[in-house]
């Protein structure tokens, strides 16, 4: 659905073939694990069985001794990091923090947190090896609960940590002393209080959401090789190549020009793999040995000490006027950082009342430490959380009001020149658009019938980013562009790319063929995350288009005897004064003759993309017996600026939508009171399988984003907002219950019903 | 005694002799020393299905098979599904259906869907989602993974016809 006059693109909007799908149909595509290097060692890691405790002793002579025992690692052996932040291409981090969370020093803060590791000369050495690593633990109590962790007297978990006050608004916090709490966030527009004097209507409710985990099928893995020359190599699989090199250089105190990174087919990230945990440790294992060394993380591993993403507690209250007006919003938000702080607390403000224009606003936001893993970013990191808060209670104000939920969220977005809380002006965007495409839908339109079922709507926001990319593109005599870029490819974004590049040069999008190189071998490129590399890394492949362009610009004018300026480059053509034509494959074939080698290159940088929003509707039923929600049907749209590839943009937001149904209905981590995960297996910890949901139909909606010559939006985060807030909403339909906690699983919907 | 067993089986066709050790499972026996890298190690405990491969006709997952256990069994793998450079009617419909986004499930879900079709040749969508409820994709939410395993069924059906 185009909701502007599209352009005549001629690959654009076309579904070709991902040019690295017959690797991936045919086994062939080799992921980090499947690295097999001469001489290479395998590796296993040491982790802590305790939350939180003091580690007084480790004793590692016996796993040393082991026959086939090559080399063992504990921090002793890792430089010291000081007091220092670095900043690592999606913010400032705490490198004493980040060492210790890759291998813990004086203590432990969850279970699972890495203190040691041994490469040996298989597997099933290692592993038994790290068994006889001798550690003596001061157990301490642990804090898993948010709440417990804020009060006074909690147990701290790191005693460097202070509250910092931060936001539009600072509040003053005590920092005198060592806390839980590392960050407030304070941001506030308009006269909260009058705002909800002047409402008819005020909803107030709590609501908390379990940890989940990104879930990727792929462990992750690094392969590390400490050369003689100083030089390290790392193979791994990572959402961001130079981030990685750079990690692992900051960790392993040497420069980022002695860290090259090869980043290998990735098997899934969702934002869990730009963190890095094992190449430092590879690496110096490697040193030690004098031979790569391979990690591969088994799936407890990745539950207990990898992801996820934050349990919350928040308390949102919404205003508004009889005749349909919100005009008052307030929201307390606290996010658990895991072990060390970093929640996405910041866009979980930001995010809370986006979809809307509220004139009064106040949000207070707290990122808290507590004994669980380092949480990281998933998906729209944030807007997950607090979709569901707020899109409920949008709800609950449509049926208090009487009015249709989709036509209440249209009078009241938030649309160009919307002011956030956090103060930023929206540029064109295309909330209205996502509604209204719902609101016309069939889906929306049909009538639901059966007792036990329920519609519900609901709609999430996510910024995008722009950051760094860097490509080169190299024209060959036949007529085809080779693209070389520095963003991994999760889903297909060699194809959209390189589909950016053949629109601007008229050639087609087989005629590019897309390499993701090495840290040696591109410019700088931000992570492939943010939603932002078919945005930004795609306008870096279209200004390296642009550059090709002008260079047979000039070849066709030194052939045609006439200035450069006289001639243009029309629908993948030199086009002359004379209206002489050459194609983009015949000045190809004539590059050695005119002057050589048609090399361009095309960079980004901070480009400020215009956001994206999606609406999502769902129908479901619930089995009031026990308690389980089935989802009926599903529809998702989402306004993608201009679809690049229309199958991987419907991709995106199928899957999305599917990790949201599995936030909402099923998955969490379960914590015993020691603080440890008693479900680290896919078994236990249920991701929806393919007998869970239905098709997913997708809505695109197109509003171009100024921002981009072709009008992208990135896709990627935004469509796991809506769903947990959309299915809350429909089970109130179905069964006139609230559920204000995630996973709304069985057993809580039972009780629920049961309690009503 | 050696610590290591000899194992005799066919995979792909191919008659194959290797060395293994007893606790080594049969996903680590083709990845580590057979060099099939296609079949792939998401969980190790049988729960995601990505190291599916076909063993004398039923799917397993390879994870939880000893090697020891292949002896005399007829494997099919990944690597055994394209004819050369001719890719079958399921990688086909995956390929061109955008079925896939990282791809690290793929070679589990096209094994599983290839025992699905020599089984059931026609699946209805719910037949379909309940044979592959044992292999877990994160990226696509399952749409046009049912989408091309319909479209397959309908490849395969005009190829035999």
């Amino acid at each position: 659905m185009a909701t502007a006059d599209k352009p005549n693109y001629k690959v654009i909007g076309t579904r070709p073939v991902r040019h690295d799908g017959v690797d991936k149909v045919t086994g062939r595509a080799l992921f980090g694990a499947d690295l097999n290097l001469t001489g290479m060692l395998a590796g296993a890691m040491l982790r802590s069985p305790h939350a939180h405790a003091k580690i007084v002793s480790i004793d590692t002579s016996k796993a040393a001794a082991l026959a086939g025992v090559r080399a063992v690692v504990t921090s002793a052996d890792m430089p010291e990091q000081g007091d220092r932040t670095v900043e690592l291409g999606e913010g400032a981090v705490n490198m004493r923090h980040l060492a210790a969370n890759v291998l813990a020093a004086d203590k432990v803060l969850y279970k699972g947190h890495a203190i040691a590791a041994v490469a040996a000369d298989n597997i099933h050495i290692a592993q038994e090896a790290v068994g006889l690593i001798e550690i003596q633990y001061e157990v301490l109590p642990a804090v898993t609960c948010i709440r417990k962790a804020m009060e006074d007297g909690a147990p701290v978990l790191n005693d460097d940590v202070r509250t910092e006050s931060l936001g539009s608004h600072p509040a003053s916090d005590d920092s005198s002393k060592p806390t839980n709490i590392a960050k407030h966030f304070c941001f506030e527009m308009g006269d909260t209080a009058q705002g909800f004097a002047d409402a008819d209507i005020v909803v107030e409710r709590e609501f908390e959401t379990t940890t989940v985990h990104q879930g990727y099928i792929e462990p992750h893995n690094a392969t590390a090789f400490w050369n003689a020359d100083g030089k390290v190599s790392v193979w791994m699989s990572t959402q961001g190549s130079f981030t990685a090199r750079q990690q692992t250089a900051e960790l392993l105190r040497i420069p980022v020009s002695s860290v090259k990174v090869t980043p290998m087919e990735i098997g899934g990230g969702f934002g869990g793999k730009i963190s890095v945990y094992l190449p430092p440790v590879a690496a110096m294992l490697s040193k030690k040995t004098g031979r790569p060394v391979k990690i591969v993380m088994g799936r407890n591993d990745v539950f207990e000490a990898t992801g996820p993403t934050p349990g919350s507690y928040m308390k949102v209250k919404l205003g508004a006027t009889k005749d349909g007006k919100l005009v008052a919003g307030e929201a307390w938000l606290a996010f658990e950082a895991g072990g060390f702080p970093g929640s996405p607390i910041a866009p979980g403000c930001m995010c809370v009342f986006s979809c809307y224009n509220i004139a009064n606003a106040r949000v207070d936001g707290f990122d808290v430490c507590v004994n669980k893993p380092r949480t990281n970013a998933y998906r729209a990191p944030g807007s997950t959380h607090v979709a569901f808060a707020t899109e409920t209670l949008v709800d609950e104000i449509c049926e208090q009001l009487g009015v249709d939920s989709a036509e209440f969220r249209i009078n009241n977005a938030a649309v160009e020149g919307t002011r956030r809380v956090d103060g930023p002006v929206f540029p064109r965007i295309g909330m209205q658009e996502t509604v209204d495409a719902i609101r016309q839908s069939e889906h929306y339109q049909s009538p639901l019938g059966g007792p036990n079922r329920g519609r519900g709507i609901a709609s999430g926001f996510w910024f995008n980013c722009g950051l760094k990319s860097s490509v080169t593109a190299t024209v060959n005599l036949d007529g085809t562009v080779t693209l070389v870029e520095g963003s991994t490819d999760i889903g297909g974004t060699r194809t959209s790319i390189s589909m950016q590049l053949a629109e601007t040069l008229g050639i087609t999008a087989e005629e590019v063929t897309p390499t993701v190189a090495d840290t040696d071998s591109i410019g700088y490129t931000d992570v492939t995350g943010g939603s932002r590399t078919t945005f930004a890394t795609g306008i870096a492949a279209v200004k390296a288009a642009v550059e090709i362009q002008q260079q047979l610009i000039e070849r066709a004018a030194m052939l045609w005897e006439v200035e450069a300026d006289a001639v243009k480059y029309v629908d993948g053509s030199a086009v002359g004064p004379a209206d002489q034509r050459l194609t983009f494959k015949e000045l190809a074939a004539k590059l050695n003759a005119t002057g050589g080698p048609v090399v361009a290159k095309g960079t980004a940088s901070e480009e400020s993309p215009g956001g994206a929003f999606g609406t999502h509707c769902v129908d479901v039923e619930v089995d009031p017996d026990t308690g389980k929600v089935q989802i009926l049907r599903y529809t998702a749209s989402q306004d993608c600026g201009t679809a690049i590839h229309p199958s991987y943009v419907e991709g995106q937001i199928q899957g999305g939508a599917v990790q949201g149904i599995g936030w909402a209905l099923n998955e969490e981590y379960w914590y015993d009171d020691e603080g440890e995960m008693r479900n680290p297996t896919y078994l236990d910890y249920r991701m929806p399988t393919c007998y869970d949901v239905p098709m997913i139909d997708t809505i695109l909606v197109e509003v171009p984003d100024p921002a981009h010559p072709y009008g992208v939006r990135g896709v990627g985060e935004v469509p796991i907002c809506p769903p947990p807030a959309a299915i809350a909403n429909a089970i109130y339909q179905a069964i006139g219950v609230r559920i204000e906690s995630l996973p709304m699983s069985p057993p809580r919907v039972l009780k629920a019903i049961q309690s009503k | 005694m050696s610590s290591k067993r000899i194992v005799s089986a066919t995979i792909n066709g191919d008659a194959v002799e290797f060395l293994c050790e007893p606790r080594q499972s049969l996903l680590e026996a083709l990845r580590d020393i057979l060099d099939m890298t296609g079949a792939k190690e998401g969980c190790s405990n049988g729960n995601c299905g990505a190291c599916t491969v076909i063993l004398d006709g039923r799917p397993v997952v390879s994870c939880l098979v000893l090697a020891v256990e292949a002896e005399g069994a007829e494997i099919r793998t990944i690597e055994g599904v394209a004819c050369g450079s001719h890719l079958d009617e399921v990688q086909s419909a995956f390929l061109e259906g955008a079925a896939l986004q990282c791809g690290i499930c793929t070679p589990g879900l096209i094994m599983q869907t290839e025992a699905l079709l020599e089984s059931n040749p026609h699946p209805t969508e719910d037949e379909i989602r309940i044979f592959l409820a044992g292999n877990l994709c994160r990226c696509t939410g399952y749409d046009k993974i049912v989408r091309a395993v319909q479209d397959a069924a309908e490849r395969k059906a005009a190829a035999t016809s």
